[in-house]
């Protein structure tokens, strides 16, 4: 089942230095490889490194440290050849906004070198699968979020890529529009492309991802399938518990020894436990009153924060 | 491979992994013919300037002033002021444009509308972006200084049949402004530099470089400093071939001070795009 390894990075780091000021490592030392037709998330917060990760796989930044191959090709030597066969969604769209819609992939196809007549096909057939066709003559300028996202997308298919790299592609859009992106990804998945990603929203990672890293400070904290990191790092369910904020320490030291593991954020409290409803009646049982109170599964959110000890949207 | 919903998936990828990338020159073209795209929409306003332009200048300049200059003193030489100041207006005129094109339009690729980080994600590199951007800029130089050339011309300018070599001459002066200022640009962040170019950089070029009036009027300590300037030289240059002064030996030093601006602007550009585009 898993296929032939498309990137490769052993100890692959980048440290920026600019005059004056201290170097700064963005990564710093990974090890991560991703393998055709999977799609490969990078979860963290925001300065986690995950960005400058992906630049490096899109061949548009040189690693300082370790070793990087993507079709096992070196990026900086042979970064025209490896871009030809990727799709970029960078973070910021870049679309040229002034343009119409269509000719947004026409000057696209035209600098991976493709005739006339196929940017005309798969224009038409990409406008379609990000259900922009019948925008197609208008300018980009007043397109909303979502649908500017969309047309990146389609931009960034024109080549038929073998690996497509987005950089937070829903960060940005209202709930709605990031549904409708999601089911594009989720249909591309399907058709056995390989989808890279990095996201700092735990759902989304769920939803899209075969396998993912977790990135906090340039490092991996932990690798794996999200249900497999979900196992591993947390427990079945979390009982969310809310107490008069002033309340919330002396309720979190009663609460000590119902679950596995417990952890106080600035507005609740978090208990881990396998069976979330049985640790409330034991909170209960204690004497304490919670204002709200709420079992769910453990998600990623969970792991990062068991990893980490923070929280992946501050 | 992505198909996307392909009846015909028979369209072939761009490259399969033996098909060999395209040279530098192909690859420059496809961002110049980029740029072709973008000024498509752009062109007009800039045709209508570059016609108004050099019709009002050589009618303010030349003939209003022109009169009270040639009644009075006169010039050295007798040279009608039409005719002198034609050809470094000219000249000025392929620095002016060069100004315009290297400036906004090389930090906006990289600041506002993002279309450089857009190519580098292709198979462009940014040695390809800014000569393709270049070849663009020098295009559209060549038509508003051909444009000037004419109306020049049509005000019976040209003293010499080597006059015509006025209108390369001028696109090399842009040249020799433009290609250094995109290797500068390229490394700013912001647009606040710019206007100090333009006003203390480009401005006093425009008025101390004996565009409207003979260098020899300055004090000769600010000789030096004329000579230094590559308007200087491509005023110069014009200048003397569309009056028929011109001599081998001063066109030549003339020609290779600004060829050596351009060519070192483009040699430095090479590596500042590079290092902005590929941090």
């Amino acid at each position: 089942m898993p296929g032939e390894v498309l990137i490769e990075a052993r100890e692959l780091s980048k440290q920026f230095t600019k005059k004056g000021a201290p170097p700064f490592t963005a990564v710093a030392g990974v090890d991560f490889e991703v393998r055709r037709g999977e799609v490969f998330g990078f979860l963290g917060p925001n300065g986690a490194g995950k960005s400058t990760t992906m630049r490096m796989i899109g061949c548009v930044s040189p690693s300082t440290g370790g070793s990087l191959r993507i079709f096992g090709l070196d990026p900086m030597a042979d970064g025209p050849a490896i871009r030809a066969r990727l799709g970029v969604v960078p973070q910021e769209d870049t679309l040229d906004t002034e343009m119409l819609v269509r000719d947004n992939l026409h000057v696209y196809g035209r600098y991976f070198g493709l005739p006339r007549p196929v940017i005309r096909e798969r224009t038409e057939r990409l406008l379609e699968f990000v259900q922009l066709s019948d925008r197609a003559g208008d300018k980009v300028e007043p397109l909303s979020g979502g649908m500017k996202r969309r047309l990146t997308i389609a931009r960034s298919l024109i080549n038929e890529p073998e690996i497509l790299i987005l950089d937070e592609p829903t960060t940005g859009l209202d709930p709605q529009a990031r549904h409708v992106v999601w089911d594009r990804l989720y249909r591309l998945k399907q058709q056995g492309t390989t989808l890279i990603l990095t996201t700092h929203y735990m759902d989304e990672a769920e939803q899209l991802c075969d396998r993912l890293v977790v990135m906090d400070k340039g490092r991996i904290a932990a690798e794996g399938a999200p249900h497999e990191l979900i196992e591993s790092y947390s427990t079945r369910e979390v009982l969310e518990l809310r107490f008069p904020l002033d309340e919330q320490e002396q309720a979190a030291e009663k609460a000590a020894g119902i679950a596995e593991r417990v952890e106080v954020l600035p507005d609740r409290l978090l208990l881990y436990a396998d069976d979330g409803d049985a640790a409330l009646q034991a909170v209960r049982g204690r004497g304490l009153e919670p204002i709200t109170a709420l079992v769910r599964r453990s998600t990623l959110e969970d792991v990062f924060l068991t990893l980490t000890g923070r929280t992946l949207v501050d | 491979m992505t198909a996307i919903d392909s009846p015909n998936a028979a369209v072939p990828a761009a490259h399969s992994i033996d098909a060999p990338i395209p040279g530098a020159l192909r690859l420059s073209y496809r961002q110049f013919r980029y740029w072709v795209t973008y000024t498509r929409r752009t062109w007009r306003g800039g045709l209508l300037s570059a016609i108004l332009g050099p019709a009002l200048y050589l009618t303010a300049m030349g003939i209003g002033l022109g009169t009270l200059v040639d009644r009075g003193s006169g010039l050295p030489g007798g040279v009608r002021y039409l005719d002198f100041v034609a050809p470094g207006v000219l000249a000025a005129n392929g620095m002016q444009n060069a100004f315009g094109l290297s400036t906004y339009s090389v930090l906006g690729s990289v600041k506002w509308f993002g279309n450089y980080w857009a190519a580098v994600n292709t198979p462009q590199r940014p040695e390809d972006v800014v000569t393709g951007h270049a070849a663009l800029s020098l295009v559209w130089i060549s038509g508003v200084t051909g444009i000037f050339f004419a109306f020049m011309a049509g005000f019976g300018t040209l003293h010499s049949p080597l006059g015509i070599l006025a209108w390369p001459a001028s696109v090399l002066t842009g040249a020799a402004f433009m290609l250094p200022i995109m290797s500068y640009v390229i490394t700013l962040d912001s647009d606040q530099p710019l206007n100090t170019l333009f006003r203390f950089v480009m401005t006093p070029l425009f008025l101390f470089s004996g565009t409207f009036f003979p260098w020899q009027q300055l004090p000769g300590w600010a000789h030096p400093i004329a000579y230094a300037t590559p308007l200087w030289h491509g005023v110069e240059l014009c200048r003397s071939l569309t009056l028929g002064t011109a001599t081998w030996a001063g066109s030549l030093v003339h020609v290779a001070y600004l060829l050596a601006f351009a060519l070192g602007g483009y040699a430095v550009a090479r590596i500042t795009y590079r290092r902005r585009l590929y941090r």
